[in-house]
Parts: C-alpha cells; sequence; structure tokens
C-alpha cells in the first residue's frame, strides 16, 4: 500500500480513482541534496544537511524527529519561504501550509477566513460562497461559519485552517505539527478526518511531527531525521492496513522500533 | 466504512458542542445600569464635596459660587454654550481628520522602511510628548492669525490640532504594525498575500486594534490642543468653548466660567466614552481580546 499514488488531473477536478504508481515515477516534491545554514558564516548553525527526499504524487510522508532536525525548516524550503543554502527543491503543484495554530485572522469570522484563501487564490468572486459552503461541509463545520476564531475550540479551528488550505487547492499539503497542541481525544479524530480527506480527495502529504505514533498512525512512510545537522536517518515504509488506530498493535510495535532509533539518535548527542 | 463515517462525523459533532461557549449575556437594561450608576454616584458626590467647600467659606461666594448658581448659569447659557461646543466639536473634527490622514500615511512610511524609521521614528514621539499648546504662538504668526479673521483662526487652529494630534496617530499604527503576532504574516505569505494585498487583508486588520487606541490618544491630545488654541487664538463674531471661557473670565461672569469649565469636561468624557470606548470595546470583542463573559 505504500507507494499507492495518485493523478489529480486538472485544477479542480477530482481524478476517478487511485492508481498505482511506481516510486520515482510520479514525484511531486524532490528534494536534492539541500544544506540550510542559519547565522553568521562564523557561527553559523547547520539546520539541514544534504537532504534527499522524493515525495511520490499522492503519498503521505511524515518526517520524525527530535527538535533541532529542522523539519520546519525544510517545510519552510517546500512551501518557498525560504530559501536552500545548497542543493535544490522542485514542488509539481500548489503547495498549502498548516502550522501547529491554525493562524486563522481573528478579524473575519470562519466563512470570510476561507473565502479570502479562495480569493487570494484568484477564485471569482461568484463562485466563491459555494465553494466556501462546500469545504466547511468538508470539516463538519457548516454550522460554525458565522463565529469567529476565539469562539471555537483548538481542534475546530485547526479544522477550519484545513479548510483554509483545501480552498487554495493545494496538491501538496504541508503539515507544521499541526495536531500537537490538541488533546488526544481530538487529535485521533482529526486524524481519522484528515486521512478521510486524503483518501477522497488524492493530495500530497508532507507532515512534520515530533510524535512517533501519531507518524506511524498516518504515513505511507516515515522519514526519520537527525539533529543539529538534520539528515535523514532512516526511512520506514509503513505497510499497515488502513484505516488504522493510534493504539492498534501494529502501530505500537513499529512505532517502538522507530523510537529506539529516535533515542539513539537523541542519545549521540548527549556525550 | 459509511458506518466509520457517521460514527466520526458524530464524534466530531459531540466534541464541538462540548466546546462552544455558554451565552453569559447580561440583559440590556442590566447592562445600561451597571454602566450608569458608578459615574453618577460619583458626580453626585463630587457635587456635595463641592457644595461643602463653599460652606466653609474658603472662598467669597463671587468667585467660588455653589453648585447650583452654575448649574442656572448652565441651563441659562446652553443655547450660547450648544452653538460654542458645535464649532469647537467641527474644528476637532477636522483637525481629527486630517491627523488620520497624515499619521496613517507617516505610520505606514516608517513600517515599512527602516530609513524613514530611523530618521523619523524618534522625532514622532518627540512631537507627541511636545505641549502643543506651545505651537499656537508660531501658527499665529504663521496664518497672520492675531487679527481675529475667521479663516486665518481657523488655519492656525488647525495647524496647532493637527501637529497635537497625528503623532499619536503615526505611533498607534506604527506600534500596531510592530505588533502583528509573525505567524498571522507566515500565514498570510503561504495563502499568496503579498505587498499591497497584504496590506489591505493582513496587515491593517491585524494593525486595527492597536491603531484604534492610538486614534483614542489622539483624540484626547487633539482635544486639549483645541483648548489651548482656542484660548489664545480667536475670530470676531464667532463662539467657541475656548473663546468662551476667556470671555466668561474677563466680563466677568463666574458662574458662566464654571459651566464653561463643565461643559468643555461633558463634551470630552461624551466623545471619549460614547465613540471610542465603543468603538474600541466593539472590535477587541470582535478579535477575542476580551473575555466576553466577564464584559
Amino acid at each position: 500500500m505504500t507507494n499507492l499514488a495518485l493523478v489529480p488531473e486538472s485544477e479542480g477536478g477530482l481524478p476517478p480513482g487511485r492508481l498505482p504508481v511506481a516510486s520515482g515515477s510520479d514525484i511531486t516534491v524532490r528534494v536534492a541534496g539541500v544544506s540550510k545554514a542559519y547565522g553568521d558564516s562564523r557561527d553559523a548553525v547547520l539546520a539541514l544537511d544534504g537532504i534527499d527526499l522524493a515525495v511520490a504524487r499522492g503519498e503521505f510522508v511524515c518526517l520524525l524527529g527530535a527538535s533541532g532536525c529542522g523539519k520546519s525548516t525544510l517545510l519552510n524550503l517546500v512551501a518557498g519561504l525560504d530559501r536552500a543554502g545548497l542543493g535544490s527543491v522542485e514542488v509539481h503543484g500548489r503547495t498549502g501550509l498548516m502550522f501547529q495554530e491554525a493562524a486563522l485572522f481573528p478579524w473575519l469570522t470562519v466563512h470570510k477566513n476561507v473565502e479570502l484563501a479562495l480569493r487570494l487564490a484568484g477564485v471569482p468572486k461568484r463562485e466563491r460562497n459555494e465553494r466556501v459552503l462546500q469545504l466547511l461541509d468538508l470539516v463538519h463545520l457548516s454550522a460554525f461559519a458565522t463565529k469567529r476564531p476565539h469562539e471555537l475550540s483548538g481542534g475546530m479551528r485547526q479544522r477550519v485552517a484545513l479548510a483554509r488550505t483545501l480552498a487554495q487547492q493545494a496538491d501538496v499539503l504541508l503539515m507544521d505539527e499541526p495536531f500537537g497542541a490538541l488533546d488526544a481525544m481530538t487529535r485521533d479524530l482529526l486524524h481519522e478526518e484528515l486521512e478521510r480527506l486524503w483518501l477522497e480527495r488524492h493530495f500530497t502529504v508532507l507532515f512534520v511531527t515530533h510524535n512517533v505514533r501519531e507518524a506511524v498512525r498516518l504515513g505511507d512512510r516515515v522519514v526519520l531525521l537527525t539533529s543539529r545537522p538534520g539528515r535523514v536517518a532512516d526511512t520506514y515504509p509503513i505497510d499497515i492496513t488502513r484505516p488504522r488506530r493510534i493504539d492498534s498493535p501494529d502501530v505500537a510495535t513499529l512505532a517502538a522500533t522507530i523510537t529506539d532509533r529516535l533515542r539513539e539518535e537523541v542519545a549521540r548527542h548527549g556525550r | 466504512m459509511a458506518a466509520d463515517r457517521a460514527l466520526l462525523e458524530r464524534e466530531l459533532a459531540g466534541l464541538d458542542a462540548l466546546a462552544a461557549a455558554l451565552p453569559t449575556k447580561k440583559s440590556l437594561g442590566r447592562r445600561t445600569w451597571d454602566a450608569v450608576w458608578p459615574p453618577a454616584a460619583a458626580a453626585a458626590l463630587f457635587l456635595a464635596f463641592w457644595q461643602i467647600v463653599v460652606y466653609t467659606h474658603w472662598r467669597p461666594e463671587t468667585v467660588l459660587p455653589s453648585p447650583f448658581t452654575v448649574l442656572d448659569s448652565l441651563k441659562g447659557n446652553l443655547g450660547t454654550l450648544t452653538q460654542a461646543s458645535g464649532r469647537t466639536l467641527l474644528r476637532g473634527a477636522k483637525g481629527f481628520a486630517v491627523s488620520i490622514v497624515i499619521g496613517t500615511i507617516v505610520g505606514l512610511a516608517a513600517a515599512s522602511s527602516k530609513i524613514v524609521r530611523t530618521a523619523i521614528g524618534s522625532m514622532v514621539t518627540g512631537l507627541q510628548t511636545m505641549p502643543s499648546v506651545a505651537w499656537t504662538p508660531l501658527a499665529i504668526v504663521l496664518f497672520q492669525a492675531g487679527g481675529g479673521d475667521a479663516a486665518k483662526t481657523e488655519s492656525a487652529i488647525l495647524f496647532v490640532v493637527v501637529l497635537g494630534a497625528a503623532p499619536s496617530v503615526a505611533n498607534g499604527l506604527l506600534d500596531g504594525i510592530d505588533n502583528i503576532p509573525p505567524l498571522l504574516l507566515r500565514a498570510g505569505r503561504s495563502l499568496g498575500a503579498r505587498g499591497l494585498v497584504s496590506l489591505r487583508h493582513v496587515i491593517m486588520p491585524a494593525a486595527l486594534p492597536t491603531f484604534i487606541s492610538g486614534l483614542k490618544q489622539a483624540w484626547a491630545f487633539a482635544w486639549r490642543a483645541l483648548m489651548g488654541a482656542e484660548l489664545i487664538v480667536f475670530s470676531i463674531g464667532t463662539v467657541s468653548l475656548g473663546q468662551q471661557l476667556e470671555a466668561s473670565r474677563q466680563l466677568p461672569d463666574f458662574p458662566g466660567l464654571y459651566a464653561d469649565m463643565i461643559a468643555v469636561f461633558l463634551v470630552g468624557v461624551v466623545i471619549d466614552k460614547l465613540i471610542f470606548a465603543k468603538i474600541d470595546k466593539t472590535i477587541r470583542r470582535r478579535y477575542g481580546l476580551i473575555d466576553t463573559a466577564t464584559s
């Protein structure tokens, strides 16, 4: 099930079904030999060092690492918000970025927040309202369209953020610990929600997390990064059948293996 | 799978319902009463204190009349005072409007360019600390407003008011822009907002609450500048609050002077409470910056 990738048709239209594509044949994100340093040349900190990563169209890849592995830096590079020092980042299609906090605009209602994303993406005015309603329906928040972000719970805000990202018609969702600040129950439900949308809409996901179980629960593939500098330490294909549960034995077993590897990596910095 | 979907939807709806805030709104009558009685009680206490001071004959009653004499005078002069307040408010509104335009332009320029900011940033703050009445003599000279000519008087007063208020507008906007959470800017950029689009859809709305506080402060400065200027610069054949104060002193009509003072105080309070405090509160509530359960 690992590389069940998808080929979306022209923008807006949904592909007829999921087509299996061999790894490497249809790459959406290609990161090649990317290094990135912060600070002045003398006391610069190397955040990323020679990262190679290829993500197939429709693939769900989780980037896993401890603090200082440059996960967020890597997402910023793929999102085009920052530039690599060395190497190249290639993205085929539009990217949409989600953060740990929903980062909704507090002066706009839920409806207007999603609408602004459509507007900035160039969707003509007459189509916007209907699209907003569809998107809110998709994340089950139609009843809250007129609320403002501060009136919602953290999980609801994150779903609005998801709708807003989907409004950009992103081919690649870049998610930076999007559920990190939520309680466990809400997070479990949002995992299901995200998985469902991903199965229906066939976008590609690059999902950053420091939660090993979450990575195994969601990913087709888990990429483990080392810290300071960030390098690819290992890659784990996840063959557990979907839908998965975060507390299933299969997930727990694999998560334990990866956690051991991650601890080894963290311990290296203790010396 | 379909059953799973229905269950997921029910679970989500359940969590959402539990997370929704409980309504705690008080009735309109209750809120009005809560807002009115403390200041009314304070005013009554003040009047009582005033009357007691009058009874002690600390000052002769000709220069410190009782509040009742003053209220009579206020009633008698109501027509003139209303007219005077109208003219003064019109001047204030004009000066305030010009200040908003100039202050916004200067604030935006300083926010968008480091050079402009370094060049004029401290000057703006310096201007803000300068007592605006100090500009009045210069204004009279610049606009040749010493002779009581109406148009020249208006220009001189406008000049003083704008110098008093515009720096607060500029500083308020600059503060607002400086304090935008970086995450919102990042979110805006990732949605494709750049340049003027970002200014219109992200930066200006995000800076609005602080900008409104700046406007509130700017109005207070404008009002002070206006009183100072009106005391000194007059035009023949018009009435204004500042001019009225000076006229009551010279006449002399001391109860009238107290009535004028009350008018100056009331107009200031009413504008602040009915306009600025209201806008400020509405915006803050909308942005989720105040706890709606306690206000």
